[in-house]
């Protein structure tokens, strides 16, 4: 036998092993497993023993329960369409012409896609609800209009919504062709609108999908917006989960189990079909002359802001409205007019409780988020090894699993021994750093694969371990991709629903669920109050953060 | 302070493609050496072994009588100049140059002057105090240069540090380095892939190709003297002619008989190599047909067709000669027989001595 002479360090004195085993361990214990016990769920029933079909039996004949898919995949699949069509060409006229206040525009589609997820519902209400200011201005001419419960005005919510995706994932791709190819097509003779369709269309197109990806499952995740515009009528698949899990506590959720696993399998298909389908047009691309823009004057300059200034206004516009409507009078259950604080006043110790648990909660997490973001990013981009694309496909996972699917993992799984977690703040962080870790893990990798790795081996060669390297060098140097992941995973936590009202045992409220809980319960005054305090917290976290890094937070 | 380095049969693999089939060197103490070779050669994977970056499949590497194999990267007490400089962005070139006397715990009373002194070797002492977004790629290189010699490591890499600058600062700073090792005296091994800059700077080159050294020497040895046609054509410009050759060294090339110095007994087919320079038009010879010349200052370059269709380079200098030959002119061609080289065919090992 040859003496294998080998040199390389075993596994156990690697730090990187400990440390993806560290996320694997954090992954299996809060996703995972919570997530099994989800599926296993879905097969059972307290009326039969053993594995059963029965729930989703039940599922499929009652239309009560297969109109909601219905229903689900409509909102989901609408908001993205016209999310493309709004999206798009804001993107090309904000990267190719001249427009006045780019800056401006830009800032509010990241606000408005940043807002508590029931903002927008809330300010349509106010607006064209049945009590709504414009509805009954309108009225007193003896116009009716359409109503905005349901089907269209779900969809129109979240289309305002949601748009900015496609928009910024389209200019990052347009800021990204490089300009001898579109002059290259005009060399050949193409005009400019062939241009268009047949050279920067298709270069764009793999970016437009997938932010048609994220917008598809957003939508389809979204709780806020259907439960306040759907009514008892319309029903989407995670306000039957939120639904079924109230009328079933006690019980094991195995119908809102069995449904999770539909609006996950969903999820998967559309995101598989994605990337099948981008596989096969996926252009590489490394702009060394990004595109001119365009100096346009005049009318033709009006004509290319006034469509990015309306999307970008409307979508903005409930925020204005939620915060202004704040200040008003209110007979309980409407506004009246008028000017006052008494809507804020009337939050009292409310205010603090909710704030406190907002911003413990929400810090808490980042703590984690950062840390965790840091490593976890360097292992997937710089130790790949065998397990960094199963790293990578964990990360996924918060995008494919609802916020209230998560919601009802968690209850179902932390509810009984061996860890009970239901009721506690404690599972509330958890939930905020398993969801919004991705964003900030996506931002630090980003920027980590622009580094240059020969600065760490410098450091490493002139006598500093590598781990320590690692938090001295190469930490350091990340800094500026994980703060702007960092503050969308903040903000997001801050606003986040769906999974935390049904974590929440009351006295954990926080603002997100104080002002969504007050709403719903028709208190529109101290619900405007608390939603305006929210928006403008989220807003001027942003506003601060775009300042810090000249505007370049990538969603 | 200064060490040898000495490298065992040195193997690499990467999955099943071997990168480096059992390499030895023995570089001596203060030499400057060069490992030379195109892309994919292997030479930049043998420096990062020798740093501590790569793993070692196979062989043993030595610093001095010290078997390095098993130390980490960060104890290996090694200077490097990173190809594209490395410099840590968000320190200044001060602090830059100072990390590794930090790192190695030196009194700090005795980390400034050092640092100053380092800087005044590469002259950019005035620069101390800016970041490194502010210098050019000259200057970075200064940096980076001071950053590695400063910690007087016993061993210093280099891997390809100039081939980021352009052509006149590299002929420039090849001269600092070459200037810099001179003066400090520390073993230094440099990875390049451009012969003209391996035979400026080094004290012995090992020209490597796939995985394999093919020759090791001074730059006059390589040059004049190439191991094998692979040598003969990478450093410099060689015409190859075939020939065979018979006992005692008469080689028939073209028809033309010659008699070469040889070191061993080969009869049969062979390959004749002879660099532009050591050809020369002659009143007999190899006859050819000028196809084409260019002129180009202190020699003329020209294009010669031989009878059976090869084209020889062939290099006239302005000094020796006033008459250009005009394309289409008949000429003969003939060469020094003891400076050219022969190898065989089939091994291509050479023959000449």
């Amino acid at each position: 036998m040859l003496k294998k002479k080998n040199t390389t360090i075993p596994m156990y004195m690697d730090p990187w092993f400990w440390v993806k085993l560290m996320v694997f361990v954090i992954f299996l214990l809060f996703l995972i497993w919570p997530f099994s016990s989800i599926i296993t769920n879905a097969f059972k029933s307290s009326k039969v023993d053993g594995l059963t079909l029965a729930n989703f039996q039940r599922f499929f004949t009652k239309k009560y329960y297969y109109g909601a898919l219905k229903n689900s995949v409509g909102i989901s699949l609408v908001p993205t369409v016209f999310a493309v069509v709004l999206g798009v060409p804001m993107a090309y006229f904000m990267t190719r012409y001249n427009v006045w206040g780019k800056k401006v525009w830009h800032v509010l589609a990241i606000l408005s896609l940043m807002s508590p997820p029931f903002l927008g519902a809330y300010a349509w209400i106010m607006l064209f609800g049945r009590a709504g200011s414009v509805t009954t201005f309108l009225a007193n001419y003896g116009i009716e209009i359409p109503t905005i419960y349901g089907f269209g005005g779900i969809s129109a919510v979240l289309t305002l919504k949601l748009y900015p995706y496609i928009y910024m994932y389209t200019s990052g791709a347009m800021e990204s062709i490089d300009s001898s190819l579109e002059e290259c097509a005009e060399n050949l003779g193409s005009g400019k609108l062939r241009r268009f369709f047949t050279v920067t269309m298709p270069v764009v197109t793999p970016s437009i999908t997938a932010g048609a990806l994220v917008v598809f499952m957003s939508a389809l995740a979204d709780f806020g917006t259907p439960m306040l515009l759907g009514g008892s009528e319309f029903r989407t698949l995670p306000v039957l989960i939120y639904n079924e899990y109230l009328s079933e506590t006690g019980g094991n959720g195995n119908l809102a189990s069995a449904i999770s696993i539909i609006i996950v399998i969903i999820t998967l298909v559309m995101l598989l079909v994605q990337k099948v389908w981008v596989s096969r047009r996926n252009y590489i691309m490394s702009a060394l002359r990004p595109p001119k823009v365009v100096e346009a004057h005049g009318m033709k300059r009006f004509l290319v802001t006034l469509p990015v200034f309306l999307i970008s206004f409307i979508s903005f516009l409930p925020q204005v409205v939620v915060c202004a409507s704040s200040f008003q009078h209110t007979n309980y259950s409407s506004f009246i007019g008028g000017f006052t604080l008494e809507n804020y006043q009337s939050l009292g110790a409310r205010l603090w409780t909710a704030m406190r648990n907002t911003f413990t909660y929400s810090l808490t997490a980042m703590v984690f988020i950062v840390v965790i973001g840091i490593l976890m990013s360097y292992a997937i981009v710089r130790k790949k090894g065998k397990t960094g694309g199963l790293l990578d496909m964990l990360l996924m996972a918060p995008y494919v699993i609802p916020g209230s699917v998560l919601g009802l993992c968690y209850i179902v799984t932390f509810n009984v021994k061996p860890l009970i977690l239901t009721g506690t703040a404690t599972i509330i962080i958890i939930s905020y750093v398993i969801r919004k870790l991705p964003y900030t893990v996506r931002s630090a990798s980003a920027f980590l694969m622009q580094m240059d790795p020969s600065v760490e081996e410098a450091s490493i060669n002139l006598g500093v371990p590598p781990m320590r390297t690692f938090w001295k060098v190469t930490a350091r140097l990340m800094l500026p991709g994980v703060f702007s992941g960092a503050i969308l995973s903040w903000v997001t936590c801050i606003n986040e629903l769906s999974c935390s009202i049904m974590l929440s045992s009351g006295k954990n409220n926080t603002l997100t669920i104080a002002a969504y809980t007050d709403i719903v319960r028709n208190s529109v005054g101290s619900g405007a109050a608390l939603s305006a305090i929210l928006t403008l917290t989220s807003g001027i976290i942003l506003v601060i953060a775009l300042k810090i890094t000249n505007g370049k937070i990538k969603v | 302070m200064s060490n040898a380095v000495i490298i065992k049969e040195a193997v690499k693999k990467y999955g099943d493609f071997v990168a480096l089939k059992g390499v030895s060197l023995d570089i001596k103490e203060g030499e400057f050496f060069t490992l030379l070779g195109p892309s994919g050669c292997g030479k930049t994977t043998l420096l990062r072994m020798i740093a501590g970056f790569n793993s070692i499949e196979g062989g043993e590497f030595y610093f001095g009588d010290k078997l390095i194999n098993a130390v980490p990267a960060h104890k290996r007490d090694i200077g490097m100049v990173f190809q594209n400089y490395a410099i840590f962005p968000h320190l200044t070139v001060e602090e830059n140059v100072a990390y590794g006397l930090k790192a190695r715990k030196v009194p700090s009373a005795e980390i400034a002057p050092r640092v100053k002194e380092a800087l005044e070797l590469v002259q950019i002492a005035h620069l101390a105090k800016r970041k490194p977004s502010e210098l050019s790629g000259g200057q970075q290189q200064r940096v980076a240069l001071a950053r590695a010699f400063v910690i007087e490591p016993s061993v210093l890499l280099m891997d390809e540090p100039l081939s980021n600058l352009d052509a006149k600062l590299r002929v420039q700073m090849r001269t600092v380095i070459k200037k810099l090792q001179r003066k400090l005296g520390i073993t230094t091994i440099y990875v390049t892939h451009d012969q003209e800059e391996a035979l400026a700077i080094s004290d012995r080159i090992a020209v490597m190709k796939d995985g394999v050294i093919m020759q090791c020497g001074t730059p006059q040895d390589i040059y004049a003297k190439p191991q094998n046609p692979f040598v003969a054509g990478f450093i410099g410009t060689s015409n190859f002619l075939d020939c065979t050759v018979s006992a005692g060294g008469e080689v028939t090339v073209e028809g033309l008989q010659i008699k070469v110095p040889v070191q061993k007994d080969y009869t049969g087919a062979a390959k004749l190599s002879a660099r532009p320079e050591q050809l020369f038009f002659a009143d007999s010879g190899l006859p050819g047909e000028v196809l084409f010349s260019t002129f180009l200052g202190d020699f003329v370059e020209y294009e010669v067709r031989l009878a059976d269709g090869q084209d020889l380079i062939v290099n006239e200098y302005t000094k020796d000669t006033n008459a250009v030959h005009e394309a289409g002119e008949k000429v003969f061609l003939n060469f020094d027989p003891t400076r050219i080289s022969v190898y065989e065919a089939e091994t291509e090992e050479v023959i000449t001595c």
